[in-house]
């Protein structure tokens, strides 16, 4: 009895350790913007003051100026329209994509899908100064045009992927009974599939929508324009004036806009693992 | 119209959309390595192996692929043994796991821009938190505080620590579906067998986790490899070129620095190791199709 | 070799419910084989891996070789266990999965090779120790599985229903040869499963449980013939033995006591007029189902197995005159529905 007792006693300290320290490690700096946010200028550089406290009455400043006096709204506005966008484009073109490698294309379907979604593998950092002359060739460049013309090709493989695993785990049965009952194959991809898909497509939306709002390289290249920029190269690169940094208001933007993003992933990081994982996990 | 020729049709859309915006690009990039292009002029010429010579011969090149390297391999060992062992902390479900599970994955689906904008804060060379906290515990002297992100060792590592921080919570994620997998007949069996804790972690475990460990592994050091978002907010390279690693030295270079055809041939030092990773990534999926 | 024990041994999952496994208290006999039998959810795996050390008691003892073991983890316990799906490794070969508990009870190096090979041999398995159990057959996996257990010569086999993953026809064979190896091995061994064919064929005792409880422990012929309730009455043979309700007393007959009157001469016996409804010809037996004649029975199905020797002519629609002897007939306490004596017959 007492053997047993201590390894239990001694393995839950450890593992209630392990999970503190790297609760706080990996939450850390998120706590961190929340505390600056409503923290005084004047107590954010002082830089003596305890920096986990409150030394001066918490402030509504930072968010003032955010709002009022920097393009953030603007840069949420674009960042939302160009998700929209982009999702919509990526569901045009992945959704039957992945269902003709699903179910019409038999064996090398299943190498084009693995090839597809290697292309995930190329980064923005190889074809970015390309890219950069094409969307210039075309006129779009510092318009929010440029990136809803390239994201699509960072979402659509990955979500051609996650599509394919999903369609492919739907019976056979379902599409050949609807096609029994007078429907077309095509007929039986719009009425049946897609409806008890839903929820695939979802996490493709999901995906897409974060994506976007993730991107930095593109963004960065493409729009130099601060009312067309995106949120996520908005706040680094155009809240700070020269070597002033508005700490305070930056930390606010940063919370404001990756509190909703977080959420959103998270409700979906399932099925994302699951399209990561290549099939190694069964 | 038969089912191939349905097939062909829906996919061809998405099949052109990436052979436009990915395959296209690519060989333009391998095209600009070899010429002469610049923002702003119109002439294009080839010039064979020119911009890769002279780029192999300049020090912040080097330096840069030393450092990709380096950064890529400190983080992954950094964050395969942190997951492993955070995984195995998630595993076994309790009270507050779903609390705890939304905070750890923060740095990872926040966007990268943003929460590196927050570490550049924490690692201010006056302001910093960390500094405050050595202070208090009297590990430094006041206003003798070291600076992060301005003393060059002290900036690669900050790099290493934002990028370990950001891909923690993504490997822990993929060990913990990949522990999940594995069933629980097997651990007992090993414990009836006569194992103890530490060669069924070893002899068992982490064997049988072998493939997702590979495509956690494989996906870190696309991220860290390819990233050029950590370094160009934390530090832009600097101090002194200590931090620039291929793909931000690449976008200094071709955008900021207008010399496309340089930018680009820096850029396809990537290639290599993408193949190298996409060739074992097609291993670990073939071997998955066979069990 | 030893005995394993458990005293009022219960489990309860889920606080205020009926327990997994509630005060069962048995005793396994020196190099027995012995059959946990019971429908599922009725504890018996449960029962098996509180003996292993898998789960850990609520409340009760569990002793090996006369030791109490509550507190020892699995290793400690000296016996090997063979699951459902047979857990092998399946990134070490065959030979490497039967050394694991040697590397793991730190047995010397230069014994591992003997050893493997001799329970590799026992088992028919030598050809195989180069594979990984991914190319193995069903059957296969079950030797690897059982040399892995028996190569650290335990005190007590634990089996885990090794036989149901198996398909039908090579179960029969599976079954022989494991009664085969336990007599050349001569182990204590607690077999678990929920086919009563297997029990009855296989198992030296059965402990019938159900619901967490144990009815009854004996012998295959105690149990089969002398049911200690409704339950072993019913769940052993198959079809199940007829059961007929009275005020206060539950009157049952197997199925193969129920015969033409005429197949029963001299023996005391009850008549009973019968009508056949329905029957099925199984090749070596006939089954039928009817009803007894008279206002008590005309709602029950009344079974009767005819062996193929017996006469043609039962068909359905037709009525005859049946009986069972006085013998074969069971009563059963209608409230407690547990096994009751003998008295006058409640339709007389």
């Amino acid at each position: 009895m007492q053997r047993s007792g201590f390894r239990t006693v001694g393995a839950r300290i450890v593992h209630v350790s392990v999970l503190v320290v790297f609760t706080i490690l990996l939450a850390f700096p998120f706590y961190w913007m929340v505390i600056a946010t409503f923290k005084q200028n004047i107590d954010l550089y002082t830089v003596e003051n305890n920096p986990f406290t409150f030394n001066a009455k918490p402030t509504l400043d930072h968010l003032r100026l955010l709002f009022g006096e920097t393009q953030f709204v603007r840069w949420l506005g674009n960042t939302a329209l160009v998700g929209a966008l982009v999702v919509v484009i990526t569901l045009l073109l992945a959704v039957p994509g992945a269902y003709a490698l699903a179910r019409l294309t038999g064996r090398w379907g299943q190498r084009l899908g693995i090839g597809i979604f290697l292309t995930y593998l190329i980064p923005p950092t190889l074809l970015f100064i390309p890219l950069s002359r094409v969307v210039a060739l075309l006129g779009l460049q510092d318009t929010i045009w440029s990136v809803v013309l390239v994201y699509p090709s960072m979402t659509i493989p990955f979500s051609i992927w996650l599509l394919m695993g999903f369609f492919k785990s739907i019976p056979k049965e379902l599409e050949d009974a609807a096609m029994v009952d007078g429907l077309t194959r095509f007929g039986a991809f719009i009425r049946m599939v897609v409806p008890i898909s839903i929820s695939g497509i979802l996490t493709v939306v999901i995906f897409s929508f974060t994506l976007v709002t993730q991107e930095f390289v593109y963004a960065l290249t493409f729009i130099s324009p601060e009312s067309n920029q995106m949120v996520g190269v908005g706040i680094p690169i155009f809240l700070v004036r020269g070597d002033v940094y508005f700490w305070g208001s930056l930390m606010a933007a940063c919370l404001i806009t990756s509190v909703p993003i977080a959420v959103l992933y998270n409700l979906f990081l399932d099925r994302f693992i699951a399209g990561f994982t290549v099939g190694a996990v069964k | 119209m038969t089912n191939r020729q349905l097939g062909a049709v829906m996919f061809a859309p998405a099949v052109l959309f990436i052979i436009l915006l990915i395959g296209f690009p690519f060989v333009l990039a391998v095209l600009y390595a070899f010429s002469d292009a610049r923002i702003g002029s119109t002439g294009f010429h080839l010039v064979g192996l020119e911009n890769f010579r002279s780029i192999l011969q300049s020090p912040s090149f080097r330096k840069a692929l030393q450092n990709s390297i380096v950064f890529t391999v400190c983080a992954q060992a950094i964050v395969i043994v942190c997951s492993t062992i955070l995984s195995m902390a998630l595993e076994k479900p309790f009270r507050a796991r779903g609390l705890v599970r939304l905070l750890i994955l923060l740095p990872w689906v926040a966007p990268v821009s943003l929460g590196t904008i927050g570490w550049k804060w924490i690692l201010d060379s006056i302001y910093s938190v960390i500094t405050w906290v050595l202070i208090w515990l009297h590990f430094y002297k006041p206003y003798s505080a070291p600076m992060w992100l301005g003393e060059p060792r002290l900036a690669m590592a900050s790099v290493i620590l934002v990028h370990c921080w950001r891909l923690i919570p993504f490997s822990t994620v993929i060990m913990l579906a990949g522990r999940s997998a594995i069933p629980k007949e097997i651990p007992e069996a090993a414990s009836i067998d006569g194992a103890g804790f530490w060669r069924t972690l070893f002899h068992i475990t982490i064997p049988m986790m072998t493939p997702i460990i590979s495509v956690a592994l494989l996906f870190g050091i696309v991220f860290t490899f390819t990233d050029m978002t950590v370094v160009y907010i934390l530090t832009a390279g600097g101090p002194f070129d200590s931090t620039q690693t291929l793909p931000s030295l690449a976008f200094a270079t071709g955008v900021q620095g207008s010399d496309l055809a340089a930018g680009a041939a820096i850029s396809l030092f990537l290639v290599p190791v993408l193949v190298a990773v996409a060739y074992f990534m097609l291993r670990v999926a073939h071997r998955a199709e066979v069990v | 070799m030893a005995v394993v024990e458990t005293r009022n041994l219960t489990k309860v999952f889920k606080e205020g419910e009926l327990g997994a496994v509630n005060k069962v208290s048995l005793a396994t006999r020196e190099g027995e084989f012995l059959v946990f039998l019971g429908p599922s959810g009725s504890g018996k795996t449960t029962l098996l891996r509180m003996i292993a050390g898998l789960e850990t008691p609520t409340s009760g003892e569990i002793l090996i070789g006369g030791q109490v073991v509550n507190h020892l983890t699995p290793r400690e316990r000296r016996i090997a266990m063979v699951f459902q799906s047979y857990a092998l490794y399946p990134h070490l070969s065959v030979y490497n999965n039967i050394a694991f508990p040697l590397k793991a009870q730190k047995v010397p190096r230069e014994q591992h090779r003997t050893k493997v090979e001799w329970a590799a041999g026992l088992l028919g398995i030598g050809k195989l120790l180069g594979r990984k159990p991914r190319e193995l057959s069903g059957g296969e996996r079950q030797r690897v599985a059982l040399a892995r257990a028996i190569v650290r010569e335990p005190a007590v086999f634990l089996l885990d229903e090794p036989l149901s993953n198996l398909d039908a026809k090579l179960r029969a064979s599976a079954r022989e040869e494991l009664e085969q190896f336990h007599k050349s091995v001569g182990t204590t061994t607690i077999y678990v499963t929920h086919d009563q064919v297997e029990a009855m064929a296989m198992g030296d005792r059965i402990v019938v449980l159900h619901q967490g409880v144990v009815r009854q422990i004996g012998t295959p012929k105690d149990v089969y013939e002398d049911p200690a309730d409704t339950f072993v009455a019913t769940f052993l043979g198959s079809p199940p033995m007829n059961l007929v309700e009275f005020s206060d007393v539950i009157v049952g007959f197997r199925p193969e006591s129920f015969l033409p009157a005429d197949l029963l001469p001299g023996a005391k016996h009850v008549r009973f007029r019968y009508k056949v409804n329905y029957v099925e010809y199984l090749g070596a037996e006939r089954v039928l189902y009817g009803a007894i004649e008279g206002s008590h029975f005309e709602s029950k199905e009344i079974i009767s197995r005819l062996s193929w020797t017996m006469p043609a002519g039962y068909d359905a629609g037709s009525v005859h005159d049946f009986a069972v002897a006085e013998s074969d007939l069971r009563f059963f306490d209608r409230k407690t529905e547990k096994r009751a004596d003998p008295r006058p017959y409640p339709w007389q």
